[in-house]
């Protein structure tokens, strides 16, 4: 049984520390929409690798550490001086600086081991995809410091990053110096990026940065608890892929694995998250689609009844699919629908609405003509405002508008039959939207 | 306390800024900008797209690099006196799907009084609520930003600026796309703010609204093409002067003004 191994637990509590923090400093990259510079980052750390390893010739830690940094710092610096100084947007120049010091690293890499005796033992390709296997305790230990540092940091300068991500001009205003509280966050995202190389490597560091924190924000609007979710799924994804790939039969790096297993932590998001996960969206557009068309129904009843209330004639599917643009079929469905639940009945060849029916279609009629009082009405603000689904218009209007368009509905005579006043027919209405208000 | 303190050591106006000029890629957007704004009045910036509206007040706050020029706030350099200035910037100038409730952006009003570390207390909460209140968004305290309208998001703004307890206010287009009940409430907020000694600052682009809202304006045109109280500096010579030819617009808002003095 080799997953008890002194040398897997090792793997085990880096791989897994290594996600929680990559986890919570990644969300703020990805609120601060800088996933990418995330994977410049590693890149550009491979190059310093390879120099450090010219320099000191040997494999000395602190050395390579060193050296990664520094190169990590001028690649994120190149891409800050390429946007600013030149007309490259972001995204070019985050692919410029991240392939062109990768190939660096490629070449520094293939220098070493061709003129150094010990270059072979380097193992500067394993940088490139990561090997856990091959992580020593120095490894995790510097896994440990970066981690006790980052997280205190973040507790600790948790309302000055908020100010950060969200609004750093207003924080510039109250005189936070935020090109400081910057730099103090790309250089936690950089040591970060640096200790999580030997586990996960150049290629693959980016993805346990940015993947945490994106799946985190799909079950969430507060950023502390987005923050504590994606340290969870950071280190879920960091443990899992270590046990894995210990226990997997083929020599499976943990790098790659990790990385599935935060994917897999993303899509179960995407897909399940309560409010914004993907189902969840279909859910309730589906649901939209049937309240939307039951009001449809109601008012189309309603206003087909309108001019002969209080004593209307029964209405036929044909009727309501002259008047929509809906089939025979799917009238026929709706009406089934809205009988179960006792809004209409059969009479004599057709339908009519019962009573509960009638109030409830003189509901939707009322407020569906508040909205189009307050579409023609506020035109330029009504499209961010409007509600289609919000039969209750009190709900997202404020009271005295809600008060005013009333006034409106009652001028123009359009409020329903069954609220109160008297019926007049919907063409005011029309005329009004004809009109030049 | 402090800020009342600062402000009675003298006559000094909330703001005088002298030389002021900003240049991009060596093309000046100001120009030896000099303006005075008196005490406890709502000063109006009015100009065309492009003027240097917003630019005037990011470079007073210093958020665009100055090419030249001196900001003084109560007669002391604005650094000095940063705790008595509020800033309500444009709406679209940050992220409304950040993962934030609106009672959130009005704690970051009382972030620059707590300084390091320190985290908002009860008093800061409730201070903030009490912001909120005021431009009638308590119910909303706790709805994620982007749950709410335009209006409200500006709202939130605003109330995130009367948290600073400031003394002088700069709001970029607090008016920009809002709905007429946000529009009461912020007017009213306005001559709240001036009845409380308070002077404000407003980027404004509707020059309908100009006389009925503003004591002062400023009509800025890369320079300031003048200065002073709304009934005398709004004159269509000079509104000729700062929106050029545009002359149907120009038609409307004088014979508009003509009407409201009337």
């Amino acid at each position: 049984m080799n997953w008890l191994a002194y040398n897997t637990l090792i793997v085990l509590a880096g791989t897994s520390l290594l996600g929680i923090v990559a986890g919570v400093l990644g969300s703020y990259m990805v609120l601060r929409r800088r996933a990418l510079l995330g994977d410049a980052l590693s890149h550009a750390a491979y190059p310093g690798l390879g120099l450090a390893f010219l320099i000191t010739g040997q494999r000395h830690f602190g050395g390579l550490l060193t050296g990664a940094f520094a190169t990590a710092l001028i690649g994120s610096w190149t891409v800050g001086a390429i946007r600013r100084h030149t007309r490259v947007k972001e995204d070019a120049a985050i692919g410029i600086v991240l392939s062109v010091f990768f190939g660096l690293g490629v070449v520094v890499s293939r220098i070493v081991q061709n003129t150094t005796t010990t270059g072979s033992k380097a193992g500067l390709d394993s940088f490139i995809f990561g090997k856990s296997s091959g992580m020593v305790a120095a490894d995790v230990r510097a896994i440990l410091l970066v981690g006790v540092v980052v997280l205190a940091a973040t507790l600790l300068l948790a309302k000055e990053f908020r100010l950060l991500a969200f609004d750093p001009d207003f924080g510039r205003v109250q005189g936070w110096p935020i090109l400081l509280l910057d730099i103090i966050m790309m250089s936690l995202v950089c040591v970060t990026t640096i200790v999580g190389l030997p586990a996960v490597g150049v290629v693959l560091m980016a993805a346990l940065l940015i993947i945490p924190g994106a799946a985190a924000r799909f079950w969430t609007d507060r950023l502390g608890r987005m923050l504590w979710l994606a340290g969870l799924f950071g280190g879920v994804a960091g443990a899992c892929g270590t046990l894995a790939s210990a226990w997997a039969p083929s020599n499976v790096g943990a790098g790659p694995v990790i990385i599935l297993t935060a994917a897999g932590c993303f899509l179960f998001s995407m897909l399940a998250a309560p409010r914004r996960g993907a189902v969840a969206r279909v859910l309730r557009h589906v649901a939209l689609a049937r309240r939307v068309a039951m009001q449809n129904l109601l008012r189309t009843l309603y206003e087909l009844s309108e001019p002969a209330w209080p004593d209307p004639a029964p209405l036929r599917p044909g009727d309501l699919t002259a008047a929509r643009s809906w089939s025979a079929a799917q009238a026929r469905r709706l009406l089934r629908r809205a009988a179960a639940r006792g809004w209409v009945e059969p009479s004599g060849d057709g339908w009519r609405l019962t009573g509960a029916g009638w109030q409830r279609a003189a509901e939707v009629t009322r407020a569906h003509r508040l909205w189009e009082i307050f579409l023609i009405e506020e035109a330029q603000v009504a499209p961010t405002l409007v509600d289609r689904d919000a039969e209750q218009v009190e709900h997202v209007l404020e009271p005295a508008t809600v008060r005013h368009l009333e006034q409106r509905l009652a001028e123009l005579g359009l409020v329903p039959q069954g609220l109160g006043a008297a019926p007049r027919r919907h063409a005011a209405l029309e005329e009004l939207e004809e009109a030049p208000s | 306390m402090k800020a009342t303190a600062d402000k009675a050591t003298g006559a000094e106006p909330p703001l005088r800024v002298r030389d002021l000029t900003v240049a991009y890629h060596r093309k000046p957007v100001l120009w030896d900008v000099e303006l005075t704004a008196p005490e406890g009045k709502l000063i109006g910036i009015i100009g065309p797209n492009g003027a240097g509206k917003s630019t005037l007040i990011k470079a007073v706050l210093g958020l665009v690099p100055r090419a030249s020029g001196e900001v003084l706030v109560y007669g002391k350099p604005y650094e000095a006196n940063r705790r008595l200035v509020g800033y309500v910037p444009q709406r679209g100038s940050v992220d409304w799907d950040f993962p934030v409730d609106a009672l959130d952006v009005v704690l970051m009003g009382r972030y620059g009084r707590l300084g390091w570390i320190r985290r908002p207390g009860r008093a800061d909460r409730q201070a903030a609520m009490n912001c909120l209140e005021k431009v009638g968004m308590a119910a909303y305290a706790h709805r994620q930003i982007s749950q709410l309208s335009g209006g409200q998001q500006q709202r939130v703004f605003l109330a995130r600026a009367l948290a600073q307890e400031a003394q002088l206010y700069f709001m970029d287009e607090p008016f920009a796309g809002v709905d007429a009940a946000t529009e009461k409430a912020i007017v009213a907020l306005l001559h709240e703010l001036k009845a409380s000694g308070r002077t404000c600052l407003i980027v404004h682009h509707d020059l309908q609204t100009v006389s009925e809202y503003f004591d002062h304006a400023i009509l800025l045109n890369m320079r300031v093409v003048a200065q002073g109280p709304t009934a005398e500096v709004v004159t269509r010579d000079n509104l000729h002067k700062t929106y050029g030819g545009r002359l149907t617009l120009l038609e409307e808002a004088a014979t508009e003004m003509a009407r409201a003095r009337r």
